[in-house]
C-alpha cells in the first residue's frame, strides 16, 4: 500500500466519520463534510453537463454531421446536424431567466415541452410498461390440479382487484366497496411490510460494508502501511 | 505373457491404420429451408433469419452465418453459433435500410469439413410505421382518451363530482396552519425525480396549493431541488401561487433553490436545511429512493409534521412508518384533481376510475373463461359437447392472453 492509497483512505474514513456524526447531533464536523459534498457534486455534475451533454451530444454530434454533409452532400446528415438546433434553443431558453421578467417567460417554453414530453411520453409508457403486464399476468385459472397453485392464483386475483378498487376515487368506501378496499389496503401494507425487511436488511448490508471498511482498510490498513514502513 | 502382448501389437497396429485412413472429413449436409425476412414492427437495420437443423446436426461442431451484398458474394461471417441454433436476428448497426442482402448459413464438422446451405436473398431491412404488438396500448389509450374527452365534459356541467376523501391531502391546510403558528418554514421537496416524472408533476398541483395557503398566512416556504429543470417549474408555480393569493411581494426566488444533482449530496444539503432552518411542516413529494427514509427521520427530528407522498413502492413503506400523513401512489396523482376541483382535472381523475373498473372487469371475465376452461378440461372426457365447450373455453382464454401481449 503506497502512501497516496493510505492518504485516500483516511479522507474517506474522516469524512465517514463526520457524516456518521449526524447521528449525535449537527456538529461543525458534519457541516464540513456536507457542504463538502454538495459542492463536491454540484461541480462533479456542472462538468458532467459540460463534457457529455454539451460536448459530447450537441458539439460533437454537430461537427460529425456537418463534416459528413461537407463530404457527401448527405441529406441525413445535414438534418441530423441542424435537428440539435431545436433542443439546443429551448436550453437558452431557459437562460432567458436570467433577464428578468420583459424575456424571463420564454423560459415557460421549454418546461411545457418537457411536461408535455413526459407526460406523453408516460402515459405510452405506464400503458405498455407496467398496466398490460400485470393485467396479463392476473388473467389467471382460478381452477389447476395443483391445490397451492390454486391458492397462490386466488391470492394474486383477489389481491390485484381488492388493490385497484382500493384507488377507486368516485364512491366512498363504505358497505361492499369498503370492505373490498380494506381487503386491498391490507394486501398493500402486507406487500410493505414485506418490501420494508427487505430494504432493510439491504442497509444493514450497506452499514457493514462501510463499518467494514473503517475498520481493515482504515484502521488495520494504517497499522500495517506502518508496520511496512518501519 | 511376451507372446501375447507381441501377438497384440501386431494385431492392433493395422487397425490403428484402418482408423487413421477412417479419419477424413465425412460430407455434412447443410442446414435447410433458410429464410431472411425484414424483421417485423421495428425501426429498421433487422433482418431475421431462420433454418432447419441439418440432419447432420449431431456431427455439427458450429453453425456460421453470413452475410454479402450480391448473391456472388463475397460473404463475410458475421456470427457463429456452436450449439445447434435455428433462428438468428442479424441487427448489425452496419446494416443499411432498404438495401439488398444475401445470407448463407454454413455447418462445420470434424475436420473443419463444411456444408454452406443455399443463399437467401436479396432481402432488405425496412423500418415500419406501425408496431402491430403495441396495438393492445393504442386499444388502451384510445378508449382511455375517449373517456376523458367524455368526463371532463361532465365535470364542467357538475363541478361538485364526489371524490372520496384523501387524508394526507386534507392535512395540507393544518400543516401549513401549524407551520405559521410555530412562526417556521414550511420545506418541500421532489425528491430526486424529473419534470418527465408524472409524481413530479403530481407534487407540483400540491406545491401550488401548499404554496397559496403560505401566502395567505405569510409563511416562508423552501423548496430545495435535486434538478434544476424542476427548479424551474417550482419558482413558476410558487410565484403563480403568491400571486394568486394576492401577495406577491412575499415571493422570494432565493428560497426555491437548486441544491446538486446528485442524490446523497442532495440527501445531505436537505438534511442541513432542515436541522439549520428547522421547518414546522415538511412536504416529501415525488420521486424518492434510498434518500426517503434519511429526509423522513431528520425532519422527524426536527419536530417536523410530515406529509410524504411517492409512487415507488419501495420507499412507500418508510414514508408509512416515519411520516404522519402518505399519499400512496394514485393518491398523489388524484391529489391535483382533489385539490383544485379544476373539471380537466376532475374529469380525468373520474376517467381513470371508470378505467380500473374496466381493468377489473376484464380480469374478472378473462380469469372465469379460464376457470372454466381449466374445470371442463379436468371433467370432459375424449368426445362431446363437454369437450367441444372446453376446447372453446380453452382457446378464448389463450387468445385474450395473447392479445395483451405486447412488446
Amino acid at each position: 500500500m503506497n502512501f497516496s492509497t493510505i492518504l485516500g483512505i483516511w479522507i474517506a474514513a474522516t469524512l465517514t466519520i463526520a457524516i456518521l456524526s449526524f447521528l449525535y447531533r449537527d456538529n461543525p464536523l458534519y457541516k464540513f463534510a456536507e457542504h463538502l459534498y454538495v459542492g463536491v457534486s454540484v461541480a462533479y455534475w456542472v462538468i458532467y453537463a459540460a463534457k457529455f451533454t454539451m460536448e459530447q451530444m450537441v458539439v460533437n454530434v454537430f461537427a460529425d454531421n456537418w463534416q459528413a454533409f461537407l463530404e457527401t452532400g448527405s441529406a441525413t446528415a445535414f438534418l441530423e446536424a441542424w435537428i440539435l438546433v431545436i433542443p439546443t434553443a429551448l436550453g437558452f431558453l431557459m437562460l432567458t431567466r436570467w433577464f428578468g421578467p420583459r424575456v424571463g417567460w420564454l423560459s415557460r417554453w421549454p418546461i411545457a415541452f418537457t411536461i408535455g414530453r413526459g407526460a406523453g411520453l408516460g402515459i405510452t409508457g405506464s400503458i405498455q410498461g407496467i398496466l398490460l403486464p400485470q393485467v396479463q399476468a392476473t388473467f389467471l385459472p382460478l381452477w389447476t390440479p395443483d391445490l397451492w397453485q390454486v391458492v397462490a392464483n386466488l391470492l394474486l386475483f383477489i389481491g390485484v382487484i381488492s388493490t385497484i378498487i382500493y384507488f377507486y376515487f368516485s364512491r366512498p368506501h363504505k358497505g361492499l366497496l369498503g370492505g373490498v378496499s380494506r381487503v386491498g389496503i391490507t394486501f398493500i401494507m402486507v406487500s410493505f411490510g414485506a418490501a420494508f425487511g427487505y430494504t432493510v436488511m439491504s442497509r444493514v448490508s450497506l452499514l457493514i460494508g462501510r463499518l467494514y471498511f473503517l475498520v481493515y482498510d482504515w484502521i488495520v490498513g494504517t497499522v500495517d502501511f506502518f508496520k511496512a514502513l518501519l | 505373457m511376451v507372446l501375447a502382448y507381441l501377438l497384440s501389437v501386431i494385431f492392433t497396429q493395422p487397425v490403428v491404420t484402418m482408423e487413421a485412413e477412417a479419419i477424413q472429413p465425412v460430407a455434412l449436409r447443410p442446414v435447410a429451408n433458410l429464410k431472411a425476412k425484414d424483421t417485423p414492427n421495428d425501426a429498421g437495420q433487422s433482418i431475421d433469419l431462420s433454418w432447419e437443423l441439418s440432419p447432420d446436426s449431431a456431427r455439427v461442431k458450429r453453425y456460421e452465418v453470413y452475410r454479402a451484398e450480391s448473391a456472388k458474394g463475397p460473404f463475410e461471417k458475421i456470427v457463429e453459433f456452436l450449439v445447434p441454433t435455428t433462428a438468428y436476428t442479424d441487427a448489425d448497426t452496419l446494416l443499411r435500410n432498404k438495401k439488398d442482402y444475401y445470407y448463407r448459413v454454413d455447418v462445420v464438422g470434424e475436420l473443419e469439413s463444411r456444408a454452406s446451405s443455399e443463399i437467401a436473398g436479396p432481402v432488405q431491412a425496412k423500418p415500419e410505421w406501425f408496431n402491430t404488438n403495441r396495438i393492445p396500448v393504442l386499444v388502451f389509450a384510445v378508449v382511455y382518451g375517449l373517456l376523458l374527452i367524455l368526463y371532463i365534459e361532465f365535470a364542467k356541467r357538475d363541478r361538485e363530482m364526489f371524490v372520496r376523501r384523501i387524508a394526507g391531502l386534507d392535512a395540507i391546510d393544518e400543516a401549513v396552519g401549524r407551520s405559521t403558528e410555530m412562526g417556521k418554514p414550511i420545506l418541500f421537496s421532489f425528491g430526486i425525480g424529473y419534470l418527465t416524472d408524472v409524481a413530479t408533476l403530481a407534487a407540483l398541483s400540491i406545491l401550488r396549493r401548499v404554496a397559496r395557503r403560505a401566502a395567505e398566512y405569510e409563511t416562508r416556504i423552501l423548496v430545495p431541488n435535486y434538478d434544476p429543470i424542476v427548479m424551474t417549474a417550482a419558482q413558476e408555480t410558487v410565484k403563480q401561487a403568491f400571486s394568486e393569493a394576492g401577495r406577491p411581494d412575499l415571493y422570494q426566488e432565493g428560497d426555491i433553490t437548486f441544491l446538486t444533482a446528485d442524490q446523497f449530496g442532495y440527501a445531505a444539503g436537505v438534511n442541513g436545511i432542515m436541522l439549520r432552518e428547522k421547518p414546522g411542516t415538511v412536504f416529501l413529494q415525488g420521486v424518492f429512493y434510498a434518500e426517503a427514509l434519511i429526509l423522513a427521520e431528520t425532519a422527524h427530528s426536527v419536530g417536523a409534521i410530515q406529509i410524504a407522498g411517492t409512487n415507488m413502492a419501495t420507499q412507500l413503506p418508510f414514508f408509512i412508518a416515519a411520516c404522519d400523513y402518505t399519499l400512496i401512489g394514485e393518491e398523489l396523482f388524484a391529489a391535483s384533481a382533489y385539490l383544485d376541483r379544476d373539471p380537466q382535472l376532475l374529469g380525468s381523475l373520474k376517467s381513470e376510475d371508470i378505467a380500473k373498473l374496466i381493468t377489473v372487469g376484464l380480469i374478472v371475465v378473462v380469469s372465469v373463461v379460464g376457470t372454466i376452461g381449466a374445470v371442463l378440461t379436468s371433467v370432459s372426457g375424449e368426445s362431446g359437447i363437454l369437450r367441444s365447450l372446453t376446447e372453446f373455453f380453452n382457446s378464448g382464454f389463450e387468445r385474450l392472453v395473447s392479445f395483451l401481449t405486447t412488446s
